[in-house]
């Protein structure tokens, strides 16, 4: 059985997976299943409750248009915004952690291969990013960049790069020392060569459960950002932003902010449970 | 004899630790002709495998080896650049290593990883490498490669591994083979296997080998030459015939000895060939004084290969 196999054979993983294919089902298919724009303004709808429907329009007799989720304080469709808040937050997730595991793989790598000097100034980068609190660092750097969909990428590649880094650069340590690493060097393989061919194809597997858990903490992250007001821009359909346009209505119109709430609780559990389920399988020590 | 392909003269492996210099390969001199399978003996710790992997300079860091030459043809193998390095390394000189366990990548397919020094060293295509590595797989002794080539390491016995890493090494088209104790990893019935199948395909091929073992009875059938080492230190060369008839060497006679009554009755002493003197002294049942002060250096012996005794040099 191979390690795909197995792994829909794990129940936390097939339910996270299936969690997950619904979400992007979602967010691929937005135009078509979502039931108005996301932007689109309807002042006369203002705040209504889940399930309600808006006033038929006068000219024509067609009755309003269905809310299955409440509309918020200027009349979007909270369903429609959720829908398409979907594409920007597993968008936004997906490439902050390809960037962070980009990044965090390739100092791994040649600060676990080389050693050295590379080695020293990659260690004392991780111990700076990990003592300085994050929050601090994304307002600097968000208010220094000013926001946006690529400067929050940014900032949760920068947040999540250290943990591939080490796991990376640990697992250089052990695999260079291997016998097929040292064959292959008898065999004339380059420094290149053994990396590219013999090491990172061995760090795949620890790789892959750091990147479902950071995927989680990217989607959350990036929704606290956008909550602070600090992320995306406000008009954005994004779930942190659609948690902060609630914020004023917790107590009157409580659905603006819980139904992305549930969206992002829904997604993240995803990924864990994914995660959780990818680790069982990959890592031997933690078979039950 | 034929020409000569790689010859070494006074080669030195020292580790550099926190207390010093320590030589663990001292003054080891050999010649390797064209054809020749020369056997390298000695317990462990003599500084075989380290003289070995010097030549291609796989030395662990701390490890430095210096030599007044060592000349495969018309280079110098201790001072090539990274990329004669390279070259040499899997196309003149391929080594098999001890353990087929550990020498074989697990996440790559066989077919992966020979196809990976063809590639490197001859640029084949991917048509013509696979082809090529079938072929290398049904050389030593793999039924229906094909399948083999998408297979794993994990799904290989020991002797399997051992045969293709045995490939692997051949598919540089090497001039010398460097078997550093290929079978000491595997049973007993395989370990039989593995030294045929290297034996057939050196004569196949007319390559020269290296077979570094510790085991004496192996040699008795595969080597041309043997070359004992101890402590770091050639004791004595010469032909397998000779060195079996009549080894000069008193350790040589005390390896023999053992053989023949199967059993490891020597004491034991710490093997230091930094220390002064000949290594062997300590138990040396022909032990004089010069021994104890003074390391004989290598000098031609009676049966025509070298010693390094003092003993009948007066």
């Amino acid at each position: 059985m191979n390690t795909w196999e197995r792994l829909l054979h794990t129940k936390p993983a097939r339910r996270g997976l299936l969690m997950l294919l619904l979400v992007i089902a979602a967010a691929l298919a937005a135009p078509l299943i979502s039931p108005t724009s996301p932007d689109h303004l309807d002042p006369g709808a203002r705040l209504l409750a889940p399930l309600s429907r808006s006033a038929a329009q006068p000219d024509t007799h067609h009755p309003g248009m269905l809310h299955l989720l409440g509309t918020d304080s200027v009349g979007r469709d909270t369903l429609s915004r959720l829908i398409y808040g979907s594409r920007l937050s597993l968008a936004v997730g997906f490439a902050a952690v390809l960037l962070g595991a980009l990044i965090g793989t390739l100092l791994g790598v040649i600060s676990g291969f080389f050693g050295g000097i590379i080695e020293a100034v990659t260690g004392w980068l991780i111990d700076v990013q990990l003592s300085f609190p994050f929050l601090l660092l994304a307002i600097f750097l968000l208010g220094a960049l000013g926001g946006g969909k690529t400067a929050v990428i940014c900032v949760l590649a920068l947040a999540t790069w250290v943990n591939y880094a080490r796991i990376v650069r640990s697992q250089v340590l052990s695999i260079r020392n291997q016998g097929y690493v040292e064959a292959a060097r008898a065999a004339g393989a380059g420094s290149m060569r053994i990396i590219f061919i013999h090491i990172l194809p061995n760090t795949l597997t620890p790789l892959f459960v750091v990147a479902s858990f950071s995927m989680a903490q990217a989607i959350l992250t990036e929704a606290s950002l956008s909550f602070t007001g600090l992320g995306l821009d406000p008009a954005t359909p994004s779930w942190g932003t659609m948690l902060n346009d609630g914020r004023d209505y917790l107590l009157s119109a409580w659905w603006i902010s819980t139904m992305p709430g549930l969206a992002i609780g829904f997604t993240v559990l995803a990924v864990l449970m994914l995660g959780e389920g990818m680790r069982e399988v990959l890592d031997p020590k933690a078979a039950p | 004899m034929n020409a000569s392909l790689l010859n070494v003269e006074n080669l030195s492996v020292e580790f550099s630790t926190r207390a010093g210099s320590h030589a663990a390969v001292s003054d080891v001199s050999f010649t390797l002709c064209a054809g020749e399978t020369l056997g390298v003996v000695g317990e462990s710790g003599s500084g075989k495998s380290l003289t070995m992997l010097s030549l291609l300079q796989l030395l662990p860091n701390r490890a430095t080896a210096h030599a007044t030459r060592a000349q495969l043809g018309e280079r110098n193998l201790l001072q090539l650049t990274r990329t004669e390095l390279d070259a040499v390394r899997g196309r003149e000189i391929a080594i098999v290593f001890q353990d087929p366990l550990t020498a074989l990548n697990p996440v790559l397919s066989i077919g992966r990883q020979i196809t990976e020094v063809l590639r490197h060293h001859f640029r084949l295509d991917p048509a013509r490498s696979r082809l090529r590595a079938i072929e290398l797989l049904a050389r030593v002794g793999i039924a229906d490669p094909a399948l083999r080539m998408t297979q794993y390491p994990h799904e290989f016995s020991g002797g399997m591994r051992q045969r293709v890493t045995i490939a692997m090494a051949l598919a540089g088209d090497p001039k010398i083979l460097i078997a550093d104790e290929p079978t000491t990893a595997l049973d007993v019935t395989v370990q039989a296997q593995i030294v045929s199948l290297v034996a057939g395909l050196l004569e196949q091929t007319g390559m020269a080998a290296i077979w570094v073992t510790h085991d004496l009875a192996l040699l008795a059938r595969i080597a041309d030459r043997v070359m004992v080492m101890f402590a770091g230190r050639v004791m004595e060369t010469a032909t397998c015939e000779d060195l079996f008839a009549r080894p000069e060497h008193p350790y040589t006679q005390a390896l023999l000895a053992n053989l023949r009554q199967a059993e490891g009755a020597t004491t034991a002493v710490t093997a230091d060939a930094a220390a002064r003197g000949c290594p062997f002294a300590p138990r040396c049942p022909a032990v004089a004084d010069i021994c104890r002060s003074t390391a004989p250096a290598l000098s031609r012996a009676a049966h025509g290969g070298q010693i390094a005794c003092w003993a009948g040099r007066e």
